[in-house]
């Protein structure tokens, strides 16, 4: 999984008997923007959920929605943990405001309640640079996760590629998903995806082409046309080449404005501020002082993200990337609508309500991002049936790109030892790429960083897959992932 | 008038053990049998009971000090202790006025190093052990003495720590404890000094000029027992010692004790104005080497090189060593040494003038008042290091540039009507106030202050004393605000 390494991982091995054909019980600490998305993500696949917030207003409109159970109290009280029904839950989530909540939550969950999985959202980095303080005998963290930064990394890849909508990547940033609109002068557009295969030093996949919203399967004689949504995956070091036939490039970035400096605008910043000219807006003028404190080179300006005198003072038509960042989705909106306007080559606004993302994607905002869907799918790994490594969710949940671990052997397994055609996908699914030990000697561990032992072979129709190879599967449509989690599974007996 | 006496009754105490600190010179003439041997049973005698009859007749309105009384505090005793401390010249020297005995001794203190007095070699030993003694009590600081050595001021302590140690930013706590901060301090200046003056003998100095000159050096005070100074030895390896260690004594050395109590070189690489300060000075050695070459002053490149770096290295931390006559020079040398005497040296260190971090601090509001111009709303904060610099802090240096050009402006222009010529006048307020010792001119190298009369004597002596306190804590005193109950 891409995310800096800021994870830790449960025993998975463990967990796929354990919860072999039952729902999950999940008890959700916490019920903000990232828990109430959670919840109404995992609901959706048939889970028990169990919702712990100390507001009760929140609970009660999150309770109204989804079909779930809520707890109000203090989450990182024995007594409410046993209320939530901790004593036979099989994960918790511990995504509160407070990382020291969270953090107690996971110790009492593993103290008290025997919680086999136990995941926390930290924000603070100084928690995250010692790793140590979440083992078992410690905290007791399986998964630390940070949503902030999960969309920071995110933007910055947008914005190194600015071409692409979207770059995901799989095995540790060996392999990458992009998706990119083909346009009017790309050599490709207008020619069959065979022509891809001729192009030297850019071995490449297309796993699925969205034109006008609906999927389309590609085939080796699809033809692309211009304004296709183009999902393909390569390996990450090729991306820049396969990008170069898909449409003419985009002047690299220079400059980058940020309006908000929240967590994600703060972060962002201090990621980009080496490699490209930063101005960040912030409208509160205490955090702008504290902003202009913690990074070095960006300038920071103490505004409103919808001033528009300002954005014209602060040379807005010169800016190759305008993100608005900030707490308020109609402020992010409006900003970039203006920012647009006033000339900026690429605008990415983020959007909380997925109402709004439908709303304003493919419009004037060149990219919404929505930030439950950035980070959902560390989640949904872990929730995932089968060594599930990572997940991404695409198009607004609708689609689904996974990394999943082929386990067994030929006999205990409908992957390995076969031949990627002769594998039975289920409609719309792709076996996109393959990751494999060079050295046969060890196994490749679910949480392992790929490195240079490690190679990314694109999937052909006469690719065979073997066992530990890390498998990368596109799904168009995500009621099918299931499907495609039954395939990878292997007899309990193997483990 | 509770407060005055409460002040007098520590000022008693801090006499009393600077008066102690006579044993030493004393025990010095004892050993080399010296003309001065009498000079200083007189002067024991009167410093001791001057100070002990001020602590004891103030016995009684004993209180812990408060914030304004270290102002108070702090003045009186860089005031009175210089008269204490000319005492064994003035008995020794019966011809020597009180006035030119009270400049040489706030001279010593403030680590000035600018003289009345010639033919040094000819005084006895202790005399010129006195001299280099008070420059190296003055350079820590003597209230950081009596910090060190008598915890009982409490928790007036560190406010005194802070109206006496120059800088524009104070709070740095080495150590939870005050007490435990002033003894590093005089520990790590005192290991180093031990150091030099190894260094020196091992150079070739005798004994008792190795520690004397030690002494001198790493006050930044500039006394030598000889009145050509370093001249006299003529050895380029005596120069590159002391070089080197007015280099180190020039750094904080609040720095120098974190790198002594972490064991390791990285409070150096923090110290953003460390490395200015270095880069400064050598970058100003190389250049005023190429220059006196250039202009035919010395032959070869590597005696022009030998000479500009000395005396610039001496000017520039405040020391005023010299091992030729720079006035001779032509003019931008000597005037470029000058300029730097103004700023080079660090905050906490020993040396003088308005400090390189003020001068950071300064270029770097000047760059932020012009990124404001391009970017109105941009909040630009001013940054050392990777440090924040409070706003009330910057324009403490604002404050404090502005009050220091006036004191310079006043001063020289007093000299000015006393009848000095412009040269002379105004490099010898900037040497004085920056405690850095020769001027130029009638006050140059090769001569000493005492040409000078006594009303200008007085004049330089308050600018040393105001130097030497940065300004602030002298003036504070004699506002009215000051005295409002």
């Amino acid at each position: 999984m891409p995310h800096n390494g800021f994870w830790l991982r449960a025993c998975k091995e463990h967990r796929i008997a354990l919860f072999e054909g039952t729902d999950l019980k999940i008890v959700i600490l916490g019920a903000g923007q990232v828990g109430s998305s959670v919840a109404e993500n995992l609901v959706s696949e048939a889970n028990d959920i169990t919702v712990v917030d100390i507001d009760p207003a929140r609970l009660r409109r999150l309770q109204d929605r989804l079909d779930l159970r809520t707890v109000r109290g203090n989450a990182a009280h024995p007594a409410i943990l046993a209320q939530a029904g901790a004593a036979d839950a099989d994960m918790i989530l511990g995504v509160t405001q407070s990382d020291e909540t969270n953090m107690v939550a996971c110790k009492l969950a593993a103290t008290m309640f025997n919680i086999p999985t136990k995941i926390a959202r930290i924000r603070s980095a100084d928690y995250l640079s010692h790793p140590e303080i979440f083992a078992p005998e410690n905290f007791a963290v399986d998964l630390a996760i940070c949503p902030e930064q999960v969309i920071t990394d995110y933007i910055v890849k947008l914005i190194e590629f600015p071409e692409s909508l979207q770059v995901l990547e799989f095995a540790g940033g060996k392999v990458s998903l992009v998706a990119v609109r083909a346009f009017h002068g790309g050599p490709l557009v207008g020619h069959e995806l065979q022509y891809l295969r001729r192009v030297p030093q850019t071995d490449t996949r297309v796993a699925a082409i969205f034109r006008h919203d609906s999927p389309i399967i590609p085939e080796g004689n699809t033809v692309v046309e211009a304004g296709d949504e183009v999902f393909f995956i390569a390996a990450t070091e090729d991306i820049r080449g396969v990008l170069r036939e898909l449409r003419r490039m985009d002047r690299p970035v220079k400059r980058v404005m940020i309006g908000g400096g929240g967590n994600i605008g703060r972060r962002l910043a201090g990621a980009l501020e080496n490699h490209y000219q930063v101005k960040i807006i912030e409208f509160n003028k205490t955090h702008a002082e504290l902003l202009s404190a913690e990074l070095n080179k960006s300038l920071v300006l103490a505004g409103d993200v919808t001033d528009e005198e300002l954005l014209e003072a602060e040379n807005i038509r010169e800016m190759d990337v305008y993100c608005a960042l900030t707490n308020d989705d109609e402020n992010n909106i409006m900003s970039s609508l203006l920012a647009k306007r006033m000339g900026v080559r690429k605008v990415i606004a983020l959007i909380n309500r997925s109402s709004y993302v439908d709303l304003v994607q493919s419009g004037q905002i060149d990219i919404a991002i929505s930030p439950a869907q950035a980070t959902i799918g560390t989640l949904l790994a872990q929730v995932r049936r089968g060594d599930c490594v990572a997940v991404h969710s695409l198009r607004r949940g609708a689609a689904e790109a996974l990394e999943l671990v082929a386990h067994g052997e030929p006999k205990s397994s409908k992957v390995v030892g076969r031949r990627v055609e002769e594998i039975n996908l289920p409609k719309g699914a792709t076996i996109g790429a393959i990751v494999r030990r060079r050295d046969r000697g060890g196994i490749m561990r679910g949480n392992g960083k790929p490195d240079d032992e490690h190679q990314v072979i694109i999937a052909h129709h006469d690719t065979v897959i073997e066992s530990d190879d890390h498998v990368i599967v596109f799904v168009v449509d995500k009621r099918t992932v299931p499907k495609v989690e039954k395939l990878f599974q292997v007899d309990i007996g193997f483990f | 008038m509770r407060r005055v006496t409460v002040v007098l009754n520590v000022l008693g105490l801090v006499i009393m053990v600077f008066g102690a600190t006579m044993f030493l010179p004393l025990a010095v003439a004892w050993i080399h049998r010296d003309a001065a041997l009498t000079a200083y049973d007189a002067a024991l005698v009167i410093t001791l009971s001057c100070g002990g009859l001020m602590w004891f007749v103030t016995l009684r309105s004993r209180s812990e000090l408060q914030v304004r009384d270290g102002f108070l505090l702090v003045t009186l005793v860089w005031s009175v202790i210089p008269a204490f401390a000319a005492l064994p010249l003035m008995f020794h020297l019966p011809g020597l006025s009180f006035t030119d005995a009270y400049f040489e001794c706030m001279a010593g203190l403030t680590t000035t190093g600018s003289t009345v007095l010639s033919g040094l070699d000819h005084l006895p030993p202790s005399i010129n052990f006195w001299r280099g003694m008070l420059q190296w009590l003055g350079g820590m600081g003597i209230i950081v003495l009596v910090v060190a050595v008598l915890p009982l001021l409490g928790v007036g302590g560190r406010q005194l720590y802070k109206a006496e140690t120059p800088g524009p930013m104070k709070d740095a706590k080495l150590t939870p404890r005050m007490t435990e901060t002033a003894k590093g301090l005089w520990l790590v200046y005192a290991g180093i000094t031990l150091a030099c003056a190894l260094s020196y003998w091992a150079a070739g100095m005798t004994l008792l000029d190795a520690v004397i000159h030690s002494f001198s050096t790493m006050s930044l005070g500039g006394f030598s027992s000889h009145d050509r100074s370093f001249g006299y030895y003529n050895s380029p390896l005596i120069e590159t010692v002391s070089s080197i260690f007015m280099l180190i004594a020039g750094v904080n050395f609040a720095t120098h004790f974190l790198a002594w109590r972490q064991r390791s070189p990285a409070p150096y690489r923090r110290d953003v104005e460390a490395s200015m300060f270095v880069l400064i000075v050598l970058a100003s050695c190389f250049m005023l080497a190429i220059y006196l070459k250039a202009r035919g002053v010395y032959p070869d490149f590597l005696t022009a090189l030998r000479y500009a770096s000395f005396n610039t290295v001496s000017i520039a931390t405040t020391t005023g060593y010299a091992n030729t006559d720079f006035n001779q020079w032509p003019a931008f040398a000597p005037l470029w040494m000058l300029f730097l005497c103004c700023f080079a040296s660090c905050s906490g260190s020993t040396g003088g003038g308005i400090k390189m971090v003020r001068g950071q601090l300064l270029f770097l509001q000047g760059l932020r008042e012009m990124v404001r111009l391009i970017h109105p709303q941009a909040q630009v904060p001013v940054k050392l290091g990777n440090q924040v610099v409070p706003n009330r802090i910057v324009f403490a240096v604002l404050a404090f540039m502005s009050l220091y050009g006036a004191s310079v402006t006043t001063l020289t222009f007093l000299l000015l009507a006393s009848g000095l010529d412009f040269v002379t006048a105004l490099s010898a307020v900037l040497a004085c106030i920056n405690n850095t010792g020769p001027g130029l001119n009638q006050v140059g190298p090769a001569t000493t202050y005492e040409s000078l009369n006594d009303f200008e004597t007085w004049l330089l002596s308050i600018a040393m004393l105001i130097g030497r306190l940065e300004l602030f804590t002298v003036f504070v005193v004699f506002t009215p605000a000051f005295w409002r109950k």
